[in-house]
């Protein structure tokens, strides 16, 4: 592999400069199917001048019901990180797990941006045999090389899941990353704090827990994640647990605070187990530890007519707000949250992370509701992944969030879709009326954008 | 020592200091991340230190080989694993997998040592103390033996200072300037690839020691 002379462009030293980066052309859609076709990596046109504007330009197959979940690059802004810097790497690969089939996919999107190729393939049997693990989940660059987590231990399909290491020039599989993980089991998302040594791990459920819909069983038994760990990423060690208590299900998506100087996070907690409302808490550095608060509510709605409710909802008689991703900008000021169930994104400003300002909101799906989008009408689903542009002016959004889960959710259909938003600096925003791209039977759901944005990238530098 | 051999050690600080790599970087990191001038500052010690003593680890093995083995067997030697390891380096791009960024002064040090040892920082340096005379040369005059070594160990010690100042002083500034005035932007514009440059400069090092073994004298 020749090196390249120069630092990629789309790496920036702090999150300041990546703001000002240029906006981005196309975006990269996951496409996980439930039709027994295969799941595909999409590429949707953002670039507003052209005349594919907001439509499909591609779509590139990979296995039947793999569920291609939190894909990202094989490299980012960590690549400057001044303890072990290698910026002449290429932010070229899309490494992309497959929650299901727990394959791991190596695009190269650089011969065409709008085209990527399949170079690498690593089996299940490859990944399970070389990480002892399996249900490989979410992806993130790291300065030293790629972490991937992943929900359960080769084998078993049962706890501990946890976190693997990918060597970033030629993706081989380096083993288990954990070496003392404490009272951890569960596993979904993780990010870190790279100033301060420290990476955080939420817990969602094992592959049995979630694969057939979420099994109400375990949800009454209280059975999913309710922590999130906090580790000393120089010892790879569980230095203290967060609990926020077993009336809070699945807490889902971290989202610490892009300034490296900054130590605290935004995480969902999805359910509250007395009422179905979700949640937002704060993480933060409080002296030598660390502790967790919640700072927003929100909740369950009445439905109009309780017969609309789908059967897994129907004895309860409410419809959960669902929340299950959000974005935090990357100056820290704004937090979008998606409200899955109620067909609501939220924008709220967390400038002070403990006392947010509700700024706007937008209404697009919902169960029950079918909120419309200007261009489409009635659509089905409801916001789920998330995604901002570095700038934080254009937000992207899909609707579909685990297959097994949007049948049992959404049991009339959930034909993918993704939509756009442009921000008001300020605060608020509305849907592009000219921007609804229809996926038909696919699904659709992470959303990654040319040259990185508001959840690929770390930075070293504030 | 020579005229000669002054300026090389001091260039070849001057070009360590410059590669981000090897320690301004981090400094201006530190600095940024506890928001003071001083902690840019006081990382420039441990890196200084570090460096020295992975050069320093050079030296010994040079000058013990140079006891053991003919210098011209010792030349081509260094000039092989010069060459192959600009080579190895040019072909492909690693790093060392140092992580984080809490660093105490032993910690600091340890990644300077890390950092220099693995980019060869030392081992550039090796026509240059190839050029040294040694004490073994004079073995043949015992009563004139201690009094050599002697001169030759503060050569030696004078040869590993004043490189190593020189690269202090040029990361020093370096990080300072790039913490109060430049800023990161740099990285994005300047810094263009040193690492390559530096396998190209190992190579350069490997061919040098080998024309001053056969041609040099």
């Amino acid at each position: 592999m020749l090196q390249q002379w120069k630092p990629d462009p789309t790496f920036y030293p702090s999150p300041k400069m990546a703001i000002e980066a240029p906006a981005e052309e196309v975006a990269y859609v996951a496409a996980p199917r439930d039709d027994g076709k295969p799941d595909a990596m999409c590429v949707v046109d953002l670039n507003e001048a052209s005349d594919t504007y907001g439509q499909i330009l591609s779509r590139l197959e990979l296995g039947v019901r793999d569920e291609i979940h939190h894909f990202n690059w094989n490299a980012c802004s960590a690549s400057l990180c001044p303890y072990a810097p290698h910026p002449y790497i290429e932010r070229r690969y899309l490494v992309v797990p497959a929650l299901r089939g727990s394959h791991i996919y190596i695009l190269d999107v650089k011969p065409d941006p709008k085209a990527p190729q399949l170079v690498k393939t690593l089996t299940a049997d490859e990944v399970e045999a070389r990480s002892g693990y399996t249900r490989p989940h979410t992806v993130h660059c790291g300065p030293e090389g790629i972490y991937v987590s992943a929900l359960g231990m080769a084998g078993t399909e049962e706890g501990p899941g946890g976190i693997f290491l990918m060597d970033h020039y030629n993706f081989n599989i380096l083993g288990q990353w954990e070496v003392e993980r404490g009272d951890q089991s569960l596993s979904y998302d993780f990010w870190w704090h790279l100033g301060y040594d420290i990476a955080v791990t939420s817990e969602w459920g094992t592959p049995p827990m979630i694969e057939n819909g979420v099994s109400l069983e375990d949800l009454g038994a209280r059975k999913f994640g309710h922590k999130i760990h906090i580790w000393d990423i120089r010892h790879r060690k569980n230095i203290q647990t967060l609990d926020l208590g077993d009336d809070y299900q699945m807490i889902l998506e971290l989202r610490p605070a892009h300034d490296p100087t900054k130590a605290h996070g935004f995480v969902n907690a999805v359910l509250n187990m007395n009422d179905l409302s979700s949640s937002i808490w704060t993480w933060y550095k409080d002296g030598d530890d660390w502790g967790i608060k919640k700072i927003i509510d929100i909740p369950a709605q009445v439905p109009e007519n309780p017969d609309d409710l789908p059967p897994a909802l129907k004895d309860i008689g409410m419809i959960p707000p669902l929340v299950t991703d959000h974005i935090l900008s990357l100056d820290d000021r704004f937090l979008y949250i998606s409200c899955w169930g109620t067909g609501e994104l939220l924008q709220y400003d967390v400038s002070d992370p403990f006392n947010p300002k509700h700024t706007g909101t937008l209404k697009i799906g919902g169960i029950t509701k079918s909120y419309p989008h200007p261009a489409a009408g009635p659509v089905s689903g409801g916001p789920q992944m998330v995604e901002l542009s570095r700038d934080g002016k254009r937000l992207y959004f899909t609707n579909s969030l685990y297959v097994a889960w949007d049948n049992q959710f959404y049991p009339d259909g959930a034909n993918g879709w993704m939509v756009k938003a442009d921000v008001n600096p300020d605060g608020g925003l509305e849907l592009d009326p000219n921007f609804f791209v229809d996926f038909g039977e696919s699904r659709a759901h992470q959303i990654r954008l040319q040259g990185g944005d508001s959840s690929s990238d770390t930075f070293c530098y504030s | 020592m020579d005229a000669i051999s002054w300026v090389g050690y001091i260039s070849l600080g001057v070009f360590h200091g410059i590669n981000p790599g090897m320690g301004w970087l981090f400094a201006v990191a530190l600095g940024m991340q506890e928001k003071r001038r001083s902690a840019v500052i006081g990382a420039l010690f441990p890196m200084a230190l570090g460096h020295a003593i992975s050069i320093g680890a050079v030296v010994l093995v040079i000058v013990f080989a140079q006891q053991q083995i003919s210098g011209n067997v010792l030349g081509i030697a260094c000039a092989v694993v010069l060459f192959g390891f600009g080579l190895y380096k040019f072909f492909r791009a690693r790093h060392p997998r140092w992580v984080g960024m809490r660093v105490n002064f032993k910690d600091l040090t340890i990644w300077s040592f890390l950092m220099a040892s693995a980019h060869g920082a030392g081992l550039m340096l090796a026509p240059l103390l190839l050029r040294m005379p040694t004490a073994s040369a004079h073995s043949g005059h015992t009563h004139h033996a201690s009094a050599t070594m002697t001169d030759s160990a503060t050569t030696l010690l004078s040869a590993v200072g004043v490189h190593t100042l020189s690269f202090f002083v040029v990361t020093g500034v370096v990080a300072v300037v790039v913490y109060e005035v430049i800023g990161l932007a740099l990285l994005r514009k300047a810094w263009f690839n040193l690492d390559l440059l530096w396998s190209i400069a190992l190579m350069i090092a490997g061919v040098v020691t080998v024309v001053m073994l056969f041609w040099g004298h």
